[in-house]
C-alpha cells in the first residue's frame, strides 16, 4: 500500500532544480519498511534529470541499495514495502508496480555485487538483458556491449567463471542491452582493483555521454562517484543529509573529512557524526 | 543365452527409456522453474491419454485431430492448474505443496475411473503396417513412431532452453527468480508457462504410450519411474533426466532379462530401478549430472 500523505508534496509544487523541466526521475519523501516491522528509509528524497550522472552516497547500512530497490520495485522480492511517499518516473508514479514491469518502463536495475547468470555465457547473458525487447536491434547492440567491453567478446565459458572485473562489465552490458532511460547502478567499484576501478567509471561516463543514458550511481568510492556525477546526495540512517552539485560536494569540508579522506584509504564510518541537513527540498 | 530375447528388450528398455526421459524432462522442467516437486506428473499423461482416447473414440476425430486438441487442451489445463492450484501456494513451506500435488494426484486418478471407467481401453490403431524391418530386426512400427516422438521433444527441449528468449528467461529464473525480475522477467508467467509446456509434454508420451499398451491407470505409474530417473540424473539437470530415464528404461529390460533366464525371482522388472538409485546415490549424492552451484566471490 502506498498512499500520498500530507508530507508528500506533488512534483510540480517544488521547487524545480536548474532548469524549469522536470527530472525524469523524482522521488519523494519516501519511508520504506521491510517485513511490515523494520523501517529503513524514512522520507528520503531525491531528483534526477535526465541525461546526468547523480551520485548517491553514504556509510554501510546507510539505506543506498534499499533507495535504489525502492524504486526498481526489486523491493517486493525482499518483502519490503513503500509506505510513504512517492516514486515519479518520465511524469508516471511507479511505486508499487511489480519489478518486471518497471524494467519495460525504461529503468534498469545493475545489483549490488553483480548478479549475473553463473551457469549461462556472457552471450546468454546478454541476451537476457534484452528480454523485453522485441525490436530488431538486439543483434547490433551485442556488437555494441562488445565494442565498449572488447574482453567479454573473448570470454565464451560459463560467466560464473569470469573474474570480478569482467563480471562487472558484463553486469553493465547486460543493463544496456535493455536499452533503458537510467539506469540504477550498485557499487559498480566493489571488490575491483584501482587500476580496474577507473577502467569501469571510464565506461559509465562514456556510457552516459555516447547514449544519453541516466545514471543515479551508489559508491562507497565518493572520489570516484562525484568525479563521474554532476550532482550528488549524501544518505545517512534512510535519510538525505547532505546535497548539492559534484563539485561543491567535493569542496566541502564534512564530505572532505568522512568521504574523502586521503589517499584510497578510507577513515573508519563509525565515528560520523550526523550531518545536519543544510538544504530542504520538502 | 537367448538373444533374440535380449534385443528384443535393449530395443524395448530405450524405448520405454526415452519415454522415461521425456516424463522426467517436463518433471525437471517444473522443478527447476518453480521449486514444486509435482506428484502428480504421471497423472498428466493419464489425461492425455483419455482426452484423446475420447475424442477418437466418441468423436470419431481423425488421429491428428484428436490429437492436436489434445494438446491445446493439455496446455490449458496445465495453465489453469498452475494459476488456480499452484499459484496461490506460492511462498507456503514446500512440504504444503508436495501435499497439495500429492492430493492433484489422487483427485485426478478418482477423476478419471470415474469418468472414464476401471476398465483398460484399447486405443484404435493408427498405423496400418503392425512391424517394421529396422536393421534386420523386426520392430513394432509403433515402438519407431515412438522413439521418433521422443527424440524429437528432446531436440525441442534443447532448442528451445538454448536459444529461444523465453527458454533463457525459464532458466534464468531457474538460476534466481529476484535477478530474473531485475531483468524484466515476470516469473509469475515463467512457473505457468514451465507448467503448460510440461503438462503438453508428458500428455503426448501418455497418448504414445496409450497407443501401444491401451489407456488405463496402469499410466500414471510413469510418474513413479520418474523418480529413479531424476534421481540418478540430477534432480537440476535436463540433460540428466534424459539418460536418467533411458539407463532406468534399459536396466528394467535388463533385470528382466536376468529374471526370465536365469534367477526366475519374479517383478525384478519393478524393483531393479530403485536398488540401483540407493547405490548410486549413496556415491554421488547429486545424481550422475547435478551441479553444486557455481561459487564465486
Ligand atoms: N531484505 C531486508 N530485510 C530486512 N532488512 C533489510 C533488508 N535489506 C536491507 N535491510 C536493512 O536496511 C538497512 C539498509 O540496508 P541497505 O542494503 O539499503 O544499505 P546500504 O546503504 O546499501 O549499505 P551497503 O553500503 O553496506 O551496501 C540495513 O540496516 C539493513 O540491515
Ligand atoms: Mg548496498
Amino acid at each position: 500500500m502506498s498512499v500520498t500523505t500530507d508530507a508528500g508534496a506533488r512534483p510540480s509544487e517544488r521547487p524545480a532544480q536548474g532548469a524549469a523541466k522536470p527530472p525524469l526521475l523524482s522521488v519523494n519523501n519516501i519511508e520504506v519498511v521491510y517485513n511490515d516491522v523494520i523501517l529503513v528509509l524514512r522520507g528520503l528524497s531525491l531528483q534526477v534529470p535526465e541525461g546526468e550522472i547523480v551520485a548517491l552516497l553514504g556509510a554501510n547500512g546507510a539505506g543506498k541499495s534499499t533507495t535504489l530497490k525502492a524504486i526498481s520495485g526489486l523491493l517486493k522480492t525482499e518483502d519490503g514495502e513503500v509506505t510513504r511517499g512517492e516514486v515519479v518516473f518520465a511524469g508516471e508514479r511507479i511505486d508499487g508496480t511489480d519489478p518486471d514491469r518497471i524494467v519495460r518502463k525504461g529503468i534498469f536495475q545493475v545489483m549490488e555485487g553483480r548478479r549475473i547468470i553463473a551457469d549461462m555465457t556472457c552471450l546468454e547473458n546478454l541476451r537476457l538483458g534484452a528480454f523485453t525487447r522485441r525490436d530488431a536491434g538486439v543483434k547490433q547492440d551485442i556488437e555494441m556491449v562488445y565494442e565498449y567491453f572488447p574482453r567479454l567478446k573473448e570470454r565464451t565459458g560459463l560467466a560464473g567463471y569470469l573474474s570480478g572485473g569482467e563480471q562487472q562489465m558484463l553486469a553493465i552490458g547486460r543493463a544496456l542491452m535493455a536499452r533503458p532511460r537510467l539506469i540504477l547502478m550498485d557499487e559498480p567499484s566493489m571488490g575491483l582493483s584501482p587500476l580496474l576501478v577507473k577502467e569501469v567509471f571510464g565506461i559509465i561516463r562514456q556510457i552516459n555521454r555516447d547514449l544519453g543514458v541516466t545514471i543515479l550511481l551508489v559508491e562507497q568510492n565518493a572520489r570516484m562517484a562525484l568525479q563521474a556525477a554532476s550532482y550528488g546526495y549524501i544518505m545517512e540512517s534512510g535519510k538525505v543529509v547532505l546535497d548539492g552539485t559534484a563539485s561543491e560536494l567535493e569542496g566541502n569540508e564534512d564530505v572532505k573529512e568522512f568521504y574523502l579522506g586521503g589517499g584510497d584509504e578510507r577513515r573508519s564510518f563509525r565515528n560520523l557524526k550526523s550531518f545536519k541537513r543544510r538544504k530542504r527540498w520538502l | 543365452m537367448n538373444t533374440e530375447l535380449l534385443g528384443q528388450l535393449l530395443i524395448n528398455g530405450i524405448v520405454v527409456g526415452a519415454l522415461y526421459g521425456v516424463v522426467a524432462m517436463s518433471f525437471v522442467l517444473i522443478y527447476k522453474a518453480s521449486q514444486v516437486v509435482n506428484f502428480a506428473q504421471g497423472e498428466f499423461l493419464l489425461i492425455g491419454a483419455w482426452t484423446c482416447w475420447w475424442l477418437l473414440t466418441k468423436w470419431q476425430l481423425p488421429f491428428i485431430w484428436g490429437f492436436g486438441f489434445t494438446l491445446v487442451f493439455m496446455t490449458l489445463f496445465g495453465l489453469l492448474l498452475q494459476v488456480v492450484v499452484l499459484r496461490p501456494m506460492i511462498g507456503e513451506p514446500i512440504i504444503s505443496v508436495i501435499m497439495v500435488t500429492i492430493g492433484l494426484s489422487i483427485f485426478f486418478q478418482a477423476l478419471m475411473k470415474w469418468m472414464f471407467g476401471v476398465f483398460a481401453q484399447p486405443f484404435p490403431p493408427i498405423f496400418e503396417t503392425g512391424q517394421v524391418d529396422v536393421l534386420g530386426l523386426r520392430i513394432q512400427t509403433v515402438y519407431v513412431m515412438s522413439l521418433g516422438i521422443s527424440v524429437v521433444i528432446m531436440a525441442v527441449f534443447a532448442w528451445f532452453f538454448k536459444f529461444s528468449r523465453m527458454g533463457l528467461a525459464m532458466r534464468a529464473t531457474a538460476f534466481n527468480q529476484q535477478v530474473a525480475q531485475s531483468l524484466g522477467i515476470s516469473v509469475r508467467t515463467v512457473f505457468a508457462l514451465s507448467w503448460a509446456i510440461s503438462a503438453v509434454v508428458s500428455s503426448v508420451a501418455g497418448v504414445v504410450v496409450a497407443v501401444v499398451n491401451g489407456v488405463s491407470s496402469a499410466l500414471s505409474f510413469y510418474g513413479i519411474k520418474v523418480f529413479p530417473a531424476v534421481i540418478l540424473g540430477g534432480l537440476d539437470s535436463v540433460v540428466g533426466a534424459v539418460l536418467g530415464g533411458l539407463i532406468v528404461g534399459l536396466l528394467e529390460n535388463f533385470a528382466h532379462f536376468l529374471d526370465a533366464e536365469y534367477l526366475n525371482w519374479g517383478n525384478m522388472y519393478q524393483v531393479a530401478p530403485f536398488y540401483v538409485l540407493i547405490v548410486i546415490l549413496m556415491i554421488k549424492p547429486y545424481g550422475l549430472f547435478g551441479t553444486k552451484d557455481i561459487e564465486r566471490v
